[in-house]
């Protein structure tokens, strides 16, 4: 265990900054990729959530690692989140709304305003 | 390799595997409900990775938000909308997974690139650790007072929209003849505007 993974942890023993990077740039990717595949309109939010906690873990990262003192990228984490609630609240009311107008959930189908 | 250090590493390869599995299961399940409960299991780990980070302020409010909030409202949304439907095939579906895989493939290395070839400015300055709730107060209530503000009268606002975006009822009747006023975009019974077949999808009257 300690000899597999050896080469993520720095001379001085602690995480590097890169890890937590790599992680969020993988969990960045997978929601984009369920965001253009989901047929699933909920399956779409949740991607949508997947991104912005993507972003979120490179925000608190870099706080840690160069803003130390100031730490602001905790801020803007918070503030990332309550505006995470708010969007899926509004997004899950929408997508409430358009299920009973259209009786499916199918984004395939949701073409209204497609040319 | 200092005992502290191996088990922040141990905790750290087994949140990151909790995160990238359970984000790859929450996209690629078929079923919802399942990709639902391990999207919360994957909040759950990134708070683990908040306090890896010494956050603890920030790992408590996402466990509230995220796992207590945005979690269970996604499941009720799942409840809601849950009917069993066969979707309609698409032609060239795999090409399109293909395609999309492949730049989200190439959008993974770019950023992997990014991250492990610029000189960041390390080490930056000694982290306050667990003086971070004190000092975000301090900021909510010194230079960020007006994002703090304007963050509550965005959560009014979306509070607000969700309930009339999401309400069936008519809560408002005309006075002089008392028949229900101005709520026919939200209101199934009287007149399905966008369905294509109006015929099979009437609600019934008297609502």
């Amino acid at each position: 265990m300690t000899s597999t993974f050896s080469w993520l942890a720095q001379a001085d023993g602690g995480l590097p900054l890169q890890a937590f990077l790599a992680i969020a740039a993988s969990l960045f990717c997978i929601g984009v990729w369920g965001l253009i595949n989901s047929r699933n309109a909920v399956r779409v939010l949740m991607s949508i959530e997947l991104m912005l906690n993507a972003v979120n873990i490179n925000l608190m990262a870099f706080s840690s690692y160069v803003d130390g003192q100031l730490i602001r990228g905790q801020v803007f984490a918070i503030f990332v989140i309550t505006v995470a609630a708010a969007e899926a609240a509004v997004g899950l009311a929408i997508l409430l709304s358009l299920y009973r107008n259209r009786e499916t959930v199918d984004m395939e189908r949701f073409n209204l305003l497609r040319w | 390799m200092t005992i502290a250090s191996l088990t922040q590493l141990i905790c750290f390869v087994v949140l990151a595997a909790t995160v990238v599995l359970g984000g790859l299961g929450v996209v690629l399940l078929p079923n919802i409900v399942y990709s639902a409960f391990l999207l919360g299991g994957v909040f759950l780990a990134v708070a683990g990775l908040y306090l890896l980070l010494n956050a603890s302020f920030v790992a408590a409010a996402q466990v509230l938000v995220y796992v207590g909030a945005v979690n269970v409202l996604i499941l009720f949304a799942i409840m809601l909308v849950n009917k069993r439907e066969d979707l309609s095939a698409i032609p060239s579906l795999g090409l399109r997974r293909f395609l999309s895989a492949s730049v989200c493939a190439g959008l993974l290395l770019l950023l992997l690139r990014v991250a492990f070839t610029t000189a960041w400015p390390l080490p930056g300055p000694e982290p306050v650790g667990e003086e971070a709730t004190i000092r975000i107060g301090e900021h909510f209530f010194s230079d960020y007072l007006l994002p703090f503000e304007v963050a509550s009268v965005l959560l009014l606002m979306a509070m607000i929209g969700a309930i009339v975006l999401a309400r069936r009822d008519v809560f408002s009747t005309d006075v002089i003849t008392g028949e229900p006023a101005d709520q026919g975009l939200l209101e199934k019974g009287r007149s399905p505007l966008l369905i294509e077949t109006p015929s099979t999808t009437q609600a019934p009257s008297g609502r």
